[in-house]
């Protein structure tokens, strides 16, 4: 099997997983561990994933276990990605293991390689930003990848609700828009007695907006200036004053509503090791990162909350008019450190209070 | 307050638990201050380390790590601050003395970084514990017991087995596993003795769970980050620095790492950490249940060990924390561009794995929870095989043959070595975890077969690529598909480091490497060090235009030879290494800086060696290169005994003996052949009762510079083991010189030697010559206060400016002395030999030798001055010297059968008085294992200071009587 870049790279690897060719953006994540949870990561979804990390599978893949309905050891139901690139994995070990990480991708219909270096595929990112690419069967099938072009809204069609799913039964309720939201973010809701009512951004929400006392803007895959095209209630529910909550996609999206510049970043942020800064709060936090756009400027009326420390990238913000913060990066982790988890608070306390 | 001067305590001579780690620590934090514009001031015994370099601080006291001597260098040089965090558990308690004693309040210095409070409450087993229930942090079942009765009954609380932890100690000291009452009963009085607060922890023994260690920094605002985590391969039981490690952590799912990351944070925040701590866990391999073990309040091994593997200098990151930086503030080592807070990432995989010595000891090893390696290798790799793979090629270990199940089953060391006999045989992995509790996932890969040929350059960046690395510390792989740096055409050196510490290669030669890349700044382009010891400075990044973290050996110099093309390559400060290496390397077309690779054979090869000493007219003892036995019996019927014997080609004495008559020289030719390596044995005369001195030296071709040592044992004690000062007797130094001189010009020696005589009747005899640093090159260099390897450089390079043979003027005497480490090696015998068998040294100045001797002595641990009764008994008649000059000051017993003088006590007796704490300090000499041994046992176990020599003994008492404790005063 062959890994592709649109570049003209091309490096010979072992198949593992699906028997199956894959086409998708090829983009890197530097978290050593989490395997299982950055494969179920929605906001991956069409992408194919390099593991910088040389081993991957260690401990195989374990059963999934549910909560409230929700997944408590992966963040969604299935692997998102296209593709998986690595340099090792084995059989896994551990009490726990179910599946070893190449019966996981075969189950899943996924394919992915073994190559023996992707740290060059890691520079050549960094260096020349996102590519197009291709895990193919055959050299010649390199036409596929330059030819490729993905439609943004289709991917977060695919990982948004079919239809509208309540987790817990609370006082407190808050509306998840779900572009393809990552179980972690559920999860740490009801950790603190909220109800979700999690649904797609095509669906009608107005007889749910009277019961609820916040709103959730998930996470998801690909572009925000297209998705903000099928979906432009934001500015619109943002007069109810209800306390509001952007993640990733979801602070992105917030960010367009109200005007301020979205561009997409030379090779993104996608680690589980960044510090951030808190500005209102003074402290700084590691957090798991996965966001390929960022806000360049702040829209009106929003203040700064946290910026990245390496690169000084927004990713936070905080209307006190509004109700509204947001985050660029994951406060639920998975995989990932636990130190932005107090933001759930914060949320959770905004919600129990209004009104 | 503003802090402008800062006394830094190091942490004295190498030992067991305590090597060089803490000088690349105090290294970082002397680094630190500098970039600050601070004064600063380095307090440390250890003669042989970059720190007490007169060019890392501002000024440097060679003393032992005591608090009365501390006090007058404050009261000296009045700082403002102190940093103790740098100097491993000895500073710790120095500067929790100096605290108690009011010492710091008097002199009004802050501690800076961590308070003592949050020290005491890390350190005491009983406060650690009610801290971690206070902030519901889960700890193992466990009681804290203060005396040996306590301690049953508090097991019988717990429950069987358990484990014994010891307070304030080091490398698990004094500690063990017990699983019957007997045990405790057996093993408490020896933990007792190793706590500096008399408090013992018993804690339920979790066999087979995972030991995890986690590196976590944090700033006085409280913003905290986990710069690694470390798995040791090895389970619960086995002390950490006995382990295999690997890191990043290879087995936790995102779970388990994510809740001990914010449990270990939860530590740091309890303990109001301000820099570095590290803290361990213990994880059950069957579920998520965890337990905080300890934390180490400070640097330490793995701290180092987490540096050099992440490329995230915790030490130096520290110590700007302790100054009251933010982590936020601090820019990222490696990248230049980012920031010190966030978290390395690892696009690699390190390991570690130690080094023991038993074989030098004649004692089997087991591990335990208490540490015995001597040193330690990190290896890089793209996947674990490789990694370990490469491992194997560094340790250079002697590893006995032995039943592989039978050696799993006692733990072993080496067990890796026994794992992959043992699947070879047939066992499965999963039985093989089951004996050892080392995880399946790194038995399936260790006994992997990996078939690469590839050779690629790759940095470490701590980004994983993310970022550009402004650094060239760089490693090779099997899996690289492209080089990360380009090679450009200039003057290059590269320089072999020593490898992982064993005894007889220690921090000396890491001196000797740091200050060769220094001094060959001059005179090339690009100067790389080729190392893997994780401990020391010359594998600090920044010492170097370019590190390779790999193995010194002929084909990976060769791959690298390849792309770099080297003008020269540096063998001399690399040991035993680089002296094998030599030749090979010119064999090669590779260009050896200084002395010649042919002339370097010449001298290592006693049969050469000797024709040249005859045809230069130079006295050398009697001596036979022996093939056969035949040999051997004409040498003895010309001769005599005693003989010593060894092979050639040796460092630290390896294979080497003092022997007596025809039974003992029988075993010897049995045992030695493992060690020879295909070179004969070397036999020669062993003059009784002879002086043994050296020289170290600079040569030109020509002309040389150096110093001449004396030792104070005989000769016959191994170099490493002797007590050594300089300045010595003219005219002997004199005669000694001339040879020198001869010798320098017969070899052409440009650069360092090192020349051993044998004195007799004040006449040299040349027993050995070795062309490369020696151990005593910074004891040389200090004495006379030269960079001797700038001298090299220009040695190498042209001429000196002086003809014949110069010795700088000493100022002061300055005197070694010998640190071991017989407490960790359980069951040896300590006694002196031609076999070295320290770990470590200590040196003092003194305005005469005396002085000198006895503030050198004093900075080897145990070491203390006598308060009332000494033990003197022993076959040599030098000892009635010793009592004669004692007797006045002390009350002196000795042993009925080897007496001396003063009141005669039985075995029984002894050992009672001993096991009292009654006896302050014992002295004896030779072999008497048969009549002594558990005296001299039961003394180490219990700190009691030995000497085991009496010329040592004779000279020692007579610094006691002159100084006693005036010594703290000077």
């Amino acid at each position: 099997m062959y890994l592709y870049l649109e570049d003209g790279t091309i490096i010979e690897g072992i198949s593992i997983g699906a028997d199956k060719e894959a086409i998708g953006e090829v983009v890197f994540t530097t978290a050593m561990n989490g395997y299982v949870e950055s494969l179920t990561d929605p906001s991956y979804k069409g992408q194919i994933l390099v593991f910088t990390h040389p081993h991957i599978g260690n401990y195989g893949i374990p059963k999934k276990e549910y909560i409230n309905n929700v997944l408590s050891n992966f963040e969604s139901e299935h692997i998102q990605v296209s593709g998986v690139v690595i340099n090792n994995t084995n059989n896994g070990f551990k009490y726990n293991k179910l599946y070893s990480l190449s019966e996981w991708l075969k189950e899943e219909n996924i394919p992915g390689i073994v190559i023996d270096d992707t740290r060059l595929i890691v520079k050549k990112i960094r260096d020349n930003g996102v590519m197009k690419g291709g895990l193919l069967k055959k050299e010649s099938s390199k036409e596929l990848v330059d030819n490729f072009n993905y439609s943004n809204i289709e991917l977060i069609n695919e990982v948004s609700p079919k239809e509208i799913i309540i987790h817990g039964n609370n006082r407190y309720k808050v509306l998840l828009f779900d572009f393809g939201v990552k179980h972690g973010i559920i999860r740490e809701l009801i950790r603190r007695n909220l109800e979700v009512i999690r649904i797609s951004y095509k669906m009608n929400f107005e007889k749910y907006i009277n019961e609820v006392n916040g709103i959730v803007y998930s996470n998801g895959p690909g572009d925000p200036e297209i998705v903000s095209k099928y979906f432009d209630k934001i500015k619109e529910l943002s007069e109810y004053k209800m306390p509001t909550f952007g993640i990733c996609l979801g602070h992105q999206l917030i960010g367009i509503a109200f005007n301020g510049i979205v561009k997409k970043m030379k090779f993104g942020h996608r680690a589980i090791n960044k510090g951030v800064f808190d500005v209102i709060n003074e402290k700084a936090i590691i957090t798991t990162h996965n966001h390929g756009y960022a806000i360049e400027k702040l829209p009106e009326g929003f203040k700064l909350w946290f910026y990245s420390i390496d690169d000084k990238v927004i990713e936070g913000m905080i209307n006190n008019d509004l109700n509204i913060i947001t985050t660029q990066f994951h406060p639920e982790a998975g995989p990932g450190p636990l130190d932005a988890n107090y933001i759930f608070d914060i949320f959770a306390n905004m919600v129990e209070k209004w009104r | 307050m503003e802090i402008k001067k800062v006394l830094v305590l190091g942490s004295g001579p190498i030992k067991i638990a305590e090597a060089a780690e803490f000088d690349y620590s105090a290294n970082q934090a002397l680094k630190a201050l500098r970039e600050e514009g601070i004064e600063s001031i380095i307090l440390s015994s250890n003669v042989a380390t970059i720190q007490t370099d007169r060019s890392i601080a501002d000024n440097v006291y060679l003393l032992p790590l005591d608090y009365r001597f501390a006090e007058r260098v404050i009261e000296k040089e009045m700082p403002n601050g102190i940093m103790i965090g740098f100097g491993g558990q000895t500073a710790l308690n120095v500067g929790i003395d100096l605290y108690d004693k009011g010492i710091l309040e008097k002199f009004n210095v802050e501690v800076l970084g961590t308070s003592i409070e949050g020290i005491r409450n890390a350190l005491s087993r009983f406060k650690f514990k009610e801290l971690m229930k206070k902030y519901n942090i889960p700890i193992p079942p466990s009681a804290v017991a203060k005396d040996e009765k306590e301690a049953i009954e508090k097991a019988k609380e717990v429950g069987l087995p358990v484990i014994i932890r010891v307070s304030f100690n080091l490398g698990g000291r004094g500690s063990f596993i017990a699983r019957t009452y007997d045990d405790i009963e057996k093993n408490v009085k020896r933990a007792f003795a190793q706590s500096k607060t008399k408090e013992i922890l018993i804690e339920k023994y979790l066999e087979h769970w995972k030991e995890l260690e986690y590196e976590i920094v944090r700033d006085k605002d409280g913003n905290a980050a986990s710069i690694a985590c470390l798995e040791n391969l090895d389970p619960m039981g086995t002390h950490t620095g006995d382990s295999v490690v690997v890191t990043p952590a290879q087995t936790l799912d995102n779970q388990e790492y994510q809740e001990m990351r914010q449990a270990a944070i939860k530590v740091a925040e309890a303990i109001n950490l301000v820099g570095e701590c590290n803290v361990q866990f213990a994880l059950d391999p069957n579920s998520k249940q965890f337990y905080v073990i300890e934390t180490n309040p400070r640097m330490s091994r793995s701290s180092a060990l987490a540096s050099k593997a992440t490329g995230y200098p915790l030490a130096y990151i520290s110590a700007k924390l302790a100054l009251g930086k933010r982590l936020y503030e601090i820019i990222n080592d490696v990248s230049k561009k980012t920031y010190a807070f966030f978290e390395p990432s690892l696009d690699y995989i390190v390991m570690k794995f130690p080094i023991w010595n038993f074989e030098k000891f004649g004692v089997k090893g087991y591990l335990s929870s208490e540490m015995k390696s001597i040193g330690e290798v990190m290896s890089i790799g793209r996947s674990i095989k490789e990694a370990f793979e490469k491992g194997q090629k560094m340790i250079r270990a002697y590893i006995p043959k032995e039943n592989s199940i039978k050696a799993l089953k006692e733990n072993r060391p080496y067990w890796y070595h026994y794992a992959i006999n043992a699947y070879k045989k047939g066992y499965s992995l999963k039985e093989i975890a089951n004996i050892i509790g080392v995880d399946e996932f790194f038995l399936s890969e260790i006994v992997k077969k990996e078939k690469k040929n590839n050779f690629a350059i790759k940095q470490i960046d701590t980004l994983a690529g993310e970022w550009p690395a402004s650094v060239n510390y760089l490693y090779t792989t099997k899996y690289g598909l492209e080089d990360d740096i380009s090679f450009e055409k200039k003057r290059k050196l590269l320089i072999l480091g020593a490898g992982g510490f064993r005894i007889g290669t220690s921090v000396e030669f890491d001196y000797s490497t740091v200050l060769l890349a220094k001094a060959a700044k001059k005179y090339f382009d690009e100067v790389s060090i080729i190392n893997h010891n994780p401990e020391t400075v010359s594998t600090d990044w920044n010492e170097v235009d370019k590190l390779y973290l790999e193995v010194i050996d002929l084909e990976t110099i060769e791959k690298l030879n390849k792309k770099e093309s080297f003008d020269y390559i540096a063998t001399f400060t690399s040991g035993q290494i680089g002296n094998d290496l030599a030749i090979k390397l010119e064999n090669k077309g590779m260009k050896l800086l200084g002395t010649r690779g042919i002339n370097i054979e010449r001298a290592e090869n006693r049969e050469t060696f000797s024709k040249a000493l005859e045809s230069l007219n130079i006295k050398q003892p009697p001596f036979v290169t022996a093939r056969n036995k035949e040999e051997i019996d004409k040498f003895i019927n010309e001769y005599g005994f005693p003989l010593i014997i060894r092979p050639s080609h040796i460092l630290s004495g390896l294979g080497m003996f003092i022997i007596n008559n025809r039974e003992e020289l029988k075993r010897y030719l049995k045992k030695a052949a493992f060690f020879s390596r295909g070179y004969p044995v070397v036999i020669s005369k062993y003059i009784e009762n002879a002086d043994e001195a050296e020289i170290d030296g600079i040569g030109d071709g020509n002309n040389s510079i150096g110093v001449t040592i004396k030792h104070i044992e005989e000769a016959g004690v191994h170099s490493g083991d002797s007590t050594m000062y300089t300045p010595i007797e003219k005219e002997i130094s004199d005669k000694m010189k001339e040879i020198a001189l001869k010798i320098v010009n017969e070899f052409e020696i440009k650069g360092p030697y090192n020349l051993q005589f044998i004195i007799k009747d004040k006449e040299p005899y040349v027993i050995e010559l070795n062309l490369r640093t020696s151990r005593s090159f910074p004891f040389s260099s200090k004495s006379i206060n030269t960079n001797l390897m700038e001298y090299a450089m220009k040695g190498i390079f042209s001429k000196f400016e002086f003809d014949g043979f110069f010795e700088p003027e000493h100022k002061l005497y300055l005197v070694k002395s010998p640190q071991f480490s017989w407490l960790q090696i359980k069951n040896a015998y300590p006694y002196l030999s031609p076999e070295m068998k320290s770990t470590g040294e200590s040196g003092a100045f003194g305005k005469e030798m005396h002085e000198a001797l006895l503030k050198s002595w004093l900075g080897v641990q145990p070491n203390r001055l006598p308060k009332n009764k000494i033990l003197i008994y022993g076959k040599n008649n030098l000892l009635k010297e010793v009592y004669e000059i004692l007797k006045n000051k002390f009350y002196i017993l000795s042993l009925d059968e080897l007496y001396i003088n003063g009141d005669s006590l039985s075995k029984k007796e002894v050992l009672s008085e001993i096991n009292n704490g009654n006896v302050d300090l014992i002295i004896t000499d030779g072999y008497l294992k048969n009549i002594d041994y558990r005296i001299r046992r039961r003394a180490i176990d219990l700190n009691i200071p030995i000497v085991l020599n009496a010329r040592l003994g004779l000279e020692l008492s007579k610094a006691i009587n002159k100084y006693g404790d005036s010594i703290f005063n000077i």
